[in-house]
């Protein structure tokens, strides 16, 4: 029988290496795997390469991974933000190495790692400092980047809902980076809020088919918090 | 001559957006606009962490941070509205699928590039967001801006000084003084605010307007 349920986060992550790339999923705090972050932290691994949106926001989640100085290089679009105290710390004092990628580039080169494809073109970014030293190409009249994938070799999620196939489906706009990193990683762990029994997520409505998805770990429902913006008291 | 406020420029704005558009508003300036789209017009509006359809802040209590737009706000969905993943967001961007863009800027130069997402300070964060996405993706890209730095110094150039978003993608500048077309012939210039002449004008920017 295929199972791919962890009894826990720490099961989940027992075999992280050091020197892993990790996609992390999540736009500021929707879609951040919290409770998978703290389980990496716990397990030690080091000198990793991150893949995420931003770069951290507040003490918690992702900012706390990086305050343990295991970071050594973060791949992002967006990392300064009112709240990315942390992430701002390590990079002005070069203890954190910075890869700006614009965020559509960023989702399309996990896609495209995810979808088996060695490189693309894209006319985002083209004439500007994110493009320089990369290959240029003209097509049909308009200036194109050529950009590579990114791989993973583990990409943490989080889902609302899967099931022992690893069948997913998320919740609003926790969405986000969720599905493309489940694709693009060796090992991918979501956590999920509830497990159901298979045939009970609507097959036309699944949204990350569980071929994508390795392991799968229940967590207890907890409100996402407000992170990345100045709140108007 | 009396300056456009920031909702003055909001409301002209939104004049220009027709029924049945698909729209991003950037962070900023630019989500003013949402708040002067008149109600009868259905107008889509996109945010590219991913979802369309995307309705006015939620009441005060109801925020669901699963549920935010670019700037991680809360927001809502209209009925109609979907979620999608991000790279699916950003097809819809660079795929030319949005008809309209509005976004902020530091800087826009007489050929339509555009410079928004780094003053290039050393000591300077960099963070790029779907700025460059949407500079070039949408059909059209509109920018909204306060005409003059607090210097005094126009942001309309002929060549930007800050780090380019993209390049030629502008096709439409609304500032507090004015509305500019880029064309191939240059800068046009649609309208300007009430009792400012077109020479002042011309002075103002430090470049040709054509009329």
């Amino acid at each position: 029988m295929i199972d791919k349920i962890s009894p826990s986060t720490a099961a989940a992550l027992e075999d992280v290496r050091d020197g892993s790339t990790v996609m992390i999923g999540g736009f500021g705090g929707a879609g951040q795997p919290n409770e998978l972050i703290d389980a990496l932290i716990e397990q030690g691994a080091r000198d990793l390469t991150i893949v995420n949106n931003n770069a951290g926001n507040g003490e918690t989640g992702l900012a706390a991974l990086l305050k343990t100085g295991r970071v050594r290089k973060i791949i992002c679009s967006f990392p300064r933000q009112v709240d990315s105290q942390i992430f701002d710390g390590l990079y002005r004092s070069g203890q954190l190495e910075l890869e700006l990628v614009p965020q559509g580039n960023l989702a399309e080169r996990i896609r495209a790692a995810g979808a088996g494809i060695g490189g693309f073109f894209t006319p985002t970014g083209y004439g500007t400092d994110l493009a320089k030293g990369k290959e240029t190409r003209e097509i049909d009249g308009r200036m194109y980047v050529l950009e590579a994938p990114i791989h993973a070799d583990l990409a943490l999620i989080k889902a609302e809902r899967g099931d022992r196939w690893g069948n997913l489906v998320y919740r609003k706009t926790a969405r986000n980076f969720g599905p493309i990193m489940a694709m693009a990683a060796k090992v991918t762990v979501a956590s999920v809020h509830d497990i159901v029994a298979l045939g009970e997520l609507d097959p036309e409505a699944i949204v990350t088919p569980g071929i994508f998805v390795q392991r799968v770990v229940r967590v207890p429902r907890t409100a996402t918090g407000p992170a990345g913006f100045r709140q108007v008291a | 001559m009396q300056k456009l406020t920031r909702d003055q420029m909001a409301a002209r704005v939104a004049r220009d957006i027709p029924e049945g558009s698909y729209v991003n508003l950037g962070i900023g300036l630019p989500t003013l606009v949402a708040n002067h789209l008149p109600k009868e017009r259905e107008i889509f509006l996109h945010s590219e962490n991913g979802l369309l359809g995307m309705g006015p802040a939620p009441a005060a209590g109801a925020e669901d941070y699963d549920l935010i737009n670019a700037g991680k706000q809360p927001v809502t969905l209209l009925p109609g509205g979907a979620y999608f993943h991000h790279a699916d967001s950003f097809a819809m961007m660079r795929g030319g699928h949005l008809d309209i863009c509005v976004l902020g800027a530091f800087q826009v130069s007489v050929r339509g590039d555009l410079a928004n997402w780094h003053t290039g300070g050393a000591d300077a964060i960099p963070a790029v967001g779907g700025a460059m996405d949407l500079a070039i993706g949408a059909k059209r890209t509109f920018v909204m801006m306060e005409h003059l730095t607090k210097g005094g110094e126009s942001k309309i150039v002929e060549r930007c000084s800050y780090p380019l978003t993209g390049i030629g993608c502008v096709s439409r500048i609304y500032t507090d003084l004015a509305v500019i077309d880029v064309t191939p012939q240059g800068l046009r210039l649609v309208e300007a605010v009430d009792g400012l002449a077109h020479a002042e004008l011309e002075r103002l920017t430090g470049v040709p307007l054509l009329t």
